[in-house]
């Protein structure tokens, strides 16, 4: 055992005094100020408490932020419309991480770890760099546009930079590591005899895939959309730099509150919706992350 | 079930791979052409490189990204580390769930959340304390070692329950007292894992836009910030050349980090 109650004691409260200060006191501000009202002022909004003399007499906080982002049909939309990307680009995300998670945990064991790393690579390369290089590739002038153009595909460059299509893209290409993943340590495990005792039976294999392979992934399945989904909900990079002005995402919005708007108290209302709408989630991946030995 | 050769699952697999890399190879490519024409080839050219070395406040973005990587990824290996050791040793105590969670959410929660709430809590203990005015590297510090911290938890945990207890164990019935037990036996074996923990922190500290672009001071711009405000203009053979020396910089890094951390860092684990 490492250490007595003395030593245990200090190794506790390492994490328990960081997490405290730097992830829980945070929010406890969000949710104050989110209650406050811009101001001319620096820091740029009202103060929480209303004072006299020196004393604090009373609470000037109101729901004026909470009543504008319920009525005001742009916020409203932003979080539809992230969700719906998020869980579109979650389920694309999955489509194509399945297979490659399959294929993984049936290679030879020796490969198995080199596909890993490669699959995990490009999510330590820089994130923003991996955008910019869509960027790239997508603009009218870009690679994939000359190439179509120069093979006579097209006569015109295809829009595809500043789109829909674009965002999805950046989301796959981003988050498709989180996918696979979690996915392929659920198909490792997987015992073959199952697959095999189904072909004796007389199940063809995609019979047999979908009886043993697919119900008994669905814990990685589930872990693997929660990964994506997520993040990809509160993205900003992707649809600042990837969509266009008709992509409408909550991190964007949020953003531009805070930095073009200044308005404090309107980007922490926003944050704790998102953070509301997000607690499920992360629970839920919390409760399996518990569960996984 | 044998391996074949050409299964679907197979075709998907070097599709999702090309889909992968194809992208950064191209980056790559082109940061070497001689034109200023992102996409017109014209010849081999490292004038991007010379005129990047040269841009003083993409230089200055980078050395701040440096000391800000270097403090808080040393931070975060001695709290993820504190964490891994709670998480992995100290079996059920109260609270227990409650603080896996909160070391854990960073890794899923979206940037502009931590972002704005660690903001916030900076700026209020500016007002209240008048502590650090302005702001400064110093936050972004502190910011990035709270999400990185994490990841070095992770892996720490993972090398202390592939541990065998035993030798701790011996050392201490032959009388070492605790921390005599921790500094010799249990810090040497837990070293791979804290050098790949340290790596990985650092490359996550260096790449973060979103937390910094809140928390960071007026004068202590970091590169992904300046490396954003030039994309957001468009592509640029100069940047083209900084991603470059980005890519190959992390592949170097992680590469010391798995080959050092061969046991600690099993890809295993899906639990990121």
């Amino acid at each position: 055992m490492i250490g007595t109650a003395w030593h245990r004691r200090i190794v506790l409260a390492l994490p328990w005094l960081w997490t405290g200060l730097f992830f829980l006191l945070p929010f406890a501000f969000v949710l104050k100020i989110s209650f406050s009202e811009a101001a001319l002022s620096v820091p740029p909004y009202s103060d929480f408490f209303a004072y006299a003399g020196g004393a604090i007499v009373g609470l000037k906080a109101n729901l004026a932020n909470y009543q504008l982002l319920l009525s005001d049909a742009l916020y409203v939309k932003a979080y539809l419309s992230s969700v719906k990307i998020g869980a579109i680009a979650t389920f694309i995300t999955l489509l194509l991480g399945y297979p490659m998670a399959y294929a993984i945990a049936r290679a030879a064991p020796q490969r198995r770890n080199v596909f890993l790393v490669l699959v995990m690579l490009p999510f330590w390369t820089s994130f923003l760099i991996r955008i910019y290089a869509w960027m790239g590739l997508l603009r009218p002038t870009g690679l994939i546009n000359s190439a179509l153009l120069s093979l006579g595909v097209i006569d015109e460059p295809l829009l595809l930079l500043n789109t829909p299509f674009a965002v999805y893209l950046g989301i796959v290409y981003a988050y498709l590591p989180f996918m696979v993943l979690p996915l392929y340590a659920r198909l490792e495990k997987l015992d073959p005899a199952l697959l095999e005792a189904a072909a004796d039976l007389g199940a063809k294999p995609w019979r047999a895939f979908l009886g043993v392979t697919l119900p008994l992934s669905r814990p990685g399945i589930l872990a693997g959309c929660l990964l994506v989904f997520i993040p990809a909900v509160g993205e900003f990079v992707i649809p600042e730099l990837l969509g266009g002005p008709n992509t409408l995402m909550i991190g964007k919005v949020l953003w531009s509150e805070f930095f073009s708007n200044r308005d404090w108290p309107m980007a922490s209302a926003l944050t704790v919706v998102l953070l509301v709408l997000l607690v499920a989630p992360i629970m839920l991946l919390q409760a399996r992350r518990e569960d996984a030995p | 079930m044998k391996p074949q050769r050409f299964s679907p699952a197979g075709v998907a697999l070097i599709l999702g791979l090309a889909f992968l890399y194809l992208p950064l190879a191209v980056v790559i490519g082109y940061s070497f052409n001689a034109s200023k024409l992102v996409t017109v080839w014209t010849g081999f050219s490292t004038r991007w490189y010379g005129e990047l070395l040269a841009d003083s406040q993409l230089m200055a973005a980078a050395r701040n990204s440096l000391v800000v990587a270097l403090v808080s990824a040393t931070l975060a290996v001695v709290l993820g580390t504190a964490a891994g050791i709670v998480f992995a040793r100290f079996g059920k105590f109260r609270g227990r769930t409650a603080l896996a969670g909160m070391i854990a959410a960073p890794l899923v929660l979206p940037d502009v959340i931590a972002g704005i709430s660690l903001l916030l809590l900076f700026v209020a203990a500016e007002q209240t304390f008048a502590w650090m005015p302005g702001r400064g590297l110093f936050t972004v510090i502190i910011a990035h070692a709270g999400f990185t911290m994490a990841y070095v938890a992770v892996i720490v945990q993972a090398r202390l329950k592939g541990m065998e207890r035993e030798i701790e164990e011996a050392a201490a019935d032959l009388g070492a007292r605790p921390g005599a037990v921790f500094l010799h036996i249990t810090l040497p074996m837990l070293k791979p894992a804290l050098i790949a923990g340290w790596l990985l922190a650092f490359v996550l500290s260096l790449d973060d836009l979103v937390i910094a672009s809140f928390v960071a001071g007026p004068q202590s711009t970091t590169l992904p910030m300046v490396v954003f405000s030039s994309i957001r203009l468009g592509v640029s053979p100069k940047i083209n050349a900084l991603a470059t020396l980005i890519i190959v910089g992390t592949l170097v890094l992680l590469a010391a980090a798995a080959w050092i951390g061969r046991g600690a860092l099993k890809m295993k684990t899906p639990r990121l």
